[in-house]
């Protein structure tokens, strides 16, 4: 594994900055926001006492709604282990407060809190790449739960970006978060595998995305 | 027995097997076994037309009761296909200018759009059969020529993966650009008044079919594997460069099986062929999405390439000019540096065949839309991966070796 000064092109770096925008969209995340990640400026790597591999990294960031970017410096701990353990990150951008999207959020989460009749949406994006644009924020809802499972499931050998929103609908609830079922593709670029995910969970402005129930849909090969 | 497929032309034929294991129902391979059912249910078998006597004859031989279901196949394909394809009815391209660039097509729009590309072009175009794929489909090459012969020349190929329809799509788009820029761009038509250039648009096509037919990420070609219930081998892993190695899997369900053996795909080995029995390649890039990268060997080992410098200060060039049109960002490199370890790829063994300028394009985007990118980005992927083709292309033809 690729220790002290990292080439910031490579894969190395690259699979260890991912994770952090993993871990953005589970904390900064909602249906009007949205982090990719844009270059890799610098990296280093080392090994952390036999309990794991620490990565230090310089990135940028871009929020894709706002079409903003922002300059980070980052560490993702992975720990060592036979089994997977979600890696550890701690990651700090300037202005990340900038890109707020509160007047969208608070109109969507009045829009479906009051509905009569609970949303569903399938194939997001369709074959072609095409979603209806009011359907577009379950698209970007359903990128940010599932980067609470990409963030548990990365590790030095993996790279994972949602390849689908299969299915989402809206469940009925007594309190204030909005809730959804949902059935996600994700892919890893690195074994190239296509990963089926239902997940549940819950949104607000306030609160934003907490996951309920994950679970990996085992599926039988044609 | 296996069967080879020379055309789509197969009679159903159901047979009552009494004392054996039941074969269910075996869709495209007679020697494939899925999923015993029960003793006494018939099965049903697709047989190619031109077996079906030979086939009868063992059956009586064997004592084994059959009938004939379903005289032709094809007619009952093309329905399918039809009910399809009816659902985006549009109006079908009269020639190749009111084709749609800007949307993604099916297996038969694009076959189409190349006989007619040839039609309108026959003293540029023309078009090569260099094969067939597991299930019998023809794959097309288009060779673009002002004449010579067995010029030096440059390969292109596109959807190799079946699930990155942004390239195959960009591929037909290249396709037109190349009749329409010749004589017309100084640089392309310097390249084709000395070399050939090579387009293969629907390198997997019985992959491309599946994807739109019943599985829009598949990846592999749709041969069954023995033993296994799974489909499908990775054909950017059964080249015979590093086969074995570390960099691919011997599970057939994964999505990188590297096959029984290097080049047991036809849809590798028509290429293999080709490639071999020209002997005049200078260059060739194979194209695939996404990550936004340029590629050169090696996959298989972390051992530079002879010619690494070169290659690297190219890519440099090549996408540096596709930046020029969008701003979109292209990192590059070797594949096993930039990507990860592979095996078994394309490009290493064209590389290792002598071919020196070998790339490897992964196309847009990074992840957002990855395999499904909306078809509105096609055009401006095609137009700027173009400019960092013609820098490969001019370079190519502008340092002989």
């Amino acid at each position: 594994m690729a220790t002290g000064d990292l080439n910031p092109n490579h894969y190395p770096a690259q699979r260890a900055a991912k994770v952090v925008q993993h871990y953005l969209n589970t904390r900064h995340g909602s249906p009007f926001r949205l982090f990719g990640l844009h270059s890799v400026e610098n990296g280093s790597a080392e090994n952390v006492n036999d309990t794991g591999r620490k990565y230090q990294l310089g990135l940028t960031v871009h929020e894709i709604i706002s079409n903003t970017t922002l300059n980070c410096t980052a560490e993702v701990i992975f720990p060592d282990g036979a089994e997977q353990q979600p890696p550890v990150v701690q990651v700090s951008c300037e202005d990340l407060s900038k890109s707020n999207a509160t007047a969208e959020e608070e109109a969507f989460y009045q829009q479906y809190k009051s509905n009569q009749s609970l949303v569903s949406a399938q194939n997001l994006p369709d074959s072609y790449g095409h979603i209806d644009p009011d359907k577009k924020p379950f698209w970007h809802l359903g990128i940010v739960a599932s980067s609470f499972v990409m963030l548990n499931e990365s590790n030095e050998n993996t790279l994972y970006n949602m390849a689908q929103v299969a299915n989402i609908t809206q469940l009925a609830t007594e309190n204030e978060q909005l809730k959804f079922d949902s059935h996600i593709l994700l892919h890893d670029m690195v074994s190239q595998e296509i990963l089926h995910w239902k997940l549940l969970f819950t949104w607000s402005p306030a609160e934003g995305v907490e996951v309920q129930d994950m679970e990996q849909l085992r599926r039988c090969n044609h | 027995t296996r069967y080879v497929w020379k055309s789509l032309r197969y009679v159903k034929i159901k047979i009552r097997y009494s004392y054996h294991s039941i074969i269910s129902l075996i869709w495209f391979q007679l020697d494939f076994w899925r999923g015993v059912t029960d003793v006494h249910s018939p099965v049903d078998v697709r047989v190619p037309s031109h077996s079906l006597q030979s086939v009868k004859v063992y059956l009586e031989t064997l004592d084994i009761e059959y009938s004939v279901m379903i005289e032709d196949l094809q007619v009952m394909l093309d329905e399918e296909q039809e009910e399809m394809d009816s659902a985006l009815r549009v109006v079908e391209p009269r020639d190749t200018n009111s084709f749609d660039y800007s949307r993604y097509h099916t297996l038969q729009e694009i076959y189409e759009f190349q006989d007619m590309l040839v039609a309108e072009n026959p003293s540029l175009v023309s078009k090569i059969v260099i094969g067939q794929s597991y299930q019998g489909r023809p794959i097309n090459v288009l060779k673009f020529s002002t004449g010579g012969t067995k010029r030096p020349a440059i390969w292109i190929d596109t959807g190799i993966h079946s699930r990155e329809w942004v390239t195959q799509a960009s591929g037909t788009w290249f396709a037109k650009k190349i009749v329409t820029d010749y004589g017309k761009d100084p640089a392309l038509t310097a390249i084709l008044n000395n070399m050939d250039i090579f387009l293969e648009i629907v390198t997997n096509p019985d992959g491309f079919y599946y994807t739109h037919s019943s599985n829009r990420m598949w990846r592999k070609t749709r041969k069954p594997n023995r033993g296994s219930n799974c489909v499908g081998v990775d054909p950017n892993r059964n080249w015979d460069a590093g086969f074995g190695a570390p960099g691919a899997s011997n599970n057939p369900c994964s999505e990188t099986y590297r096959g029984p053996s290097a080049h047991s795909e036809s849809e590798v080995r028509s290429i293999v062929d080709f490639v071999k029995s020209h002997r005049n390649f200078k260059a060739f890039v194979s194209i695939h999405s996404y990550s936004q990268m340029l590629l050169y060997p090696y996959g298989y080992t972390r051992t530079p390439a002879k010619d690494q410098a070169e290659l690297h200060s190219l890519a440099r060039k090549a996408i540096s000019d596709l930046a020029t049109l969008y701003g979109t960002r292209y990192r590059y490199g070797s594949i096993i540096n930039t990507i990860y370890q592979a095996s078994g790829g394309t490009i290493d063994w064209t590389y290792n065949q002598g071919i020196k300028y070998s790339y490897t394009f992964e196309l847009r985007d990074t992840g957002r839309y990855g395999f499904i990118l909306p078809a509105n980005q096609i055009i401006p992927t095609a137009k700027e991966t173009w400019l960092a083709l013609m820098a490969i292309m001019d370079h190519t033809n502008k340092n002989p070796y």
